[in-house]
């Protein structure tokens, strides 16, 4: 018999698959609904996304989730890249420690960071805003860019800068022109996470977010808290299109550069 | 202070790791502190708290309320939601392993090539909104929503049948959410599993299944563990799922702590429910460091 065969899993994996995007394919399809009542198939139309390109709420709460995703990311993936270079030398006492407190956002459930960061900032005395929600996503942005570049300077060949040493390159100029070209797609996967993690918070961003910082999840959960409707449907699919094309061109960049050498 | 920079070493480190550990101490660290101190302070009378009088009433109205006669009774109430969210933990992560698990071995036994695709289609949902995906399952779910169609398609049932809003709906939507988590710590154990063991199992005349018990399953129990802990532990934590699936009566330990915030407006009971909360998780964290030691990656 085939070792290296099990039967039943094959299947298993058939209705795995099934489950996963089955849901997700299915908002997509009513999202394109001509019917009212969401769930009955009448016929095809992109009336909704017009509707939803009218919105002046949801154009606000989009504008506010790319303005947050935007500085949330750059923030974040600078210290996670100066971090990750830290880390990548010689060993230190406490390494650990640094390892474990970087990784503590995506340990801690985000309903307890969620209220955690709500008290810190009423009681210190921020207001409520788009600065706050800045804040709280650079947090939780921090370890999803730090992996991948870690990951990228783990797989990198020690001997490419020595190299660059014995050519006469001072400490600088190696960084420069050896370590950051090398680190590079690395650096852009780990930001495009960082990105998409930060555009598709909910929970934190529900707490720390005043009101006129409405982000676009937390407008789809006050839409979703109405009813269920087209309009819903529209910008549902649309936040999920966005996710994927983003975690595509972030994994397809991470194979690409693997491909490429270095790693 | 530039030279000082390039001849130490040590500050290097300092000013490249200093940043980002700042800012996870700052705004998380010192907030979770916070937290925890607040839980011990007295409630405000207008929400708030009342900055020097501490007090354990928080932990204490954990199980008992006060009567009309400053009598404490005890009250199930929040037990009984701690006692719910573990539950409906436990059933999702039992289902996710005998979901994952075979799906992780299928994946694990592919040429590299393919391997490399599935574990990438496993991975996509993680990374879309969550709240998205839960959603999607009011769509299905709902009375009169598409499994009921489909179900009176088919003449399973003439009425209709209404998961919405129940645990069940909770547990299916959780599985939902956290599968991906499951699948792939086990598919990364299995990947490294030596198959001629499996094939030596074959020789000595181990069924299939026998070879699966006493080999398979043991070697890849890392692999197990880790996704357990990683399952279990977003779920005890979960929000969004039992507030859009389980509606208003079936609460969660996360709907709990956020009603303080809200409606309540009582914070040091709900920094006590979500401290409590984090006990758990990090208490869940170490026994699986200290039975498995390396950190899930």
């Amino acid at each position: 018999m085939d070792i290296r065969r099990f039967p039943g899993t094959r299947f298993a994996t058939w209705v795995f698959f099934l489950y996963l995007y089955l849901p997700i394919v299915i908002l997509i399809a009513l999202s394109f609904n001509e019917n009212r009542s969401a769930t009955i198939w009448t016929g095809f139309t992109t009336d909704w996304y017009v509707q939803v390109m009218n919105n002046g709420d949801i154009l606000n709460a989009a504008k506010n989730s790319l303005i947050v995703a935007l500085w949330a990311t750059v923030i974040a993936t600078c210290a996670a890249t100066f971090a990750a270079l830290g880390m990548a030398r010689r060993r230190f006492k406490g390494q650990t420690a640094v390892s474990g407190v970087l990784a503590m956002p995506l340990v801690v459930p985000e309903i307890v960071t969620a209220v955690a960061s709500l008290l810190f900032f009423i009681l210190v005395g921020f207001d409520l805003g788009l600065l706050t929600v800045v804040v709280a996503h650079t947090v939780f942005c921090i370890p999803f860019a730090y992996l991948p570049i870690r990951a990228r300077i783990e797989g990198m060949d020690p001997r490419l800068g020595e190299a660059a040493a014995d050519l006469y390159a001072d400490e600088m100029r190696t960084f420069l022109r050896v370590t950051l070209p090398l680190l590079w797609p690395g650096i852009l996967a780990g930001a495009m996470l960082a990105f998409i993690i930060s555009l598709d918070d909910f929970v934190i961003t529900y707490f720390v977010a005043g009101a006129g910082a409405t982000t676009l999840p937390v407008y789809i959960f006050g839409a979703i808290r109405i009813g269920i409707s087209p309009e819903v449907n529209a910008i549902s699919s649309l936040m999920l299109i966005v996710s994927l094309l983003f975690v595509s061109l972030s994994t397809l960049l991470t194979w690409w550069a693997g491909r490429r050498g270095a790693a | 202070m530039l030279e000082a920079i390039r001849r130490s070493p040590r500050l290097q480190r300092l000013l490249l790791i200093g940043p980002a550990v700042a800012i996870v101490v700052v705004f998380m660290l010192l907030p979770l502190g916070l937290m925890a101190y607040v839980s011990f302070l007295e409630r405000g009378q207008y929400g708030g708290v009342i900055w020097d009088q501490y007090t354990v009433e928080a932990y204490v109205g954990f199980f008992f309320e006060r009567d009309f006669l400053d009598n404490l009774v005890v009250n199930t109430d929040y037990v009984s939601i701690y006692l719910r969210s573990f539950l409906l933990s436990l059933l999702t992560t039992v289902i996710a392993l005998a979901v994952g698990f075979p799906v992780a071995l299928y994946i694990a036994l592919q040429p590299p090539s393919r391997r490399k695709l599935l574990v990438f289609l496993v991975t996509i949902p993680f990374w879309t909104n969550l709240l998205v995906r839960n959603y999607a399952w009011i769509l299905l779910l709902r009375t009169n929503g598409l499994i009921d169609q489909w179900a009176q398609g088919l003449g399973l049932t003439d009425q209709s049948i209404s998961i919405l809003y129940t645990p069940a709906a909770i547990a299916i939507g959780l599985t939902y959410s956290y599968l991906p988590f499951m699948v792939l710590p086990i598919y990364a154990s299995l990947e490294k599993l030596d198959f001629r063991l499996v094939e030596a199992a074959y020789d000595l005349y181990a069924t299939r299944l026998q070879a699966l018990r006493r080999v398979v399953v043991p070697l890849s129990l890392p692999g197990i563990a880790a996704g357990c802990t990683l399952v279990f532990i977003p779920c005890l934590g979960a929000y969004v799922t039992p507030e859009l699936l389980g509606g208003s009566k079936e609460l969660m330990i996360g709907n709990l702590i956020q009603l303080q915030f809200g409606a309540s407006r009582n914070w040091p009971l709900g920094s006590a429910l979500a401290f409590t909360l984090l006990a758990f998780v990090l208490l869940a964290m170490l026994v699986y460091l200290l039975r498995f030691r390396k950190l899930p990656e």
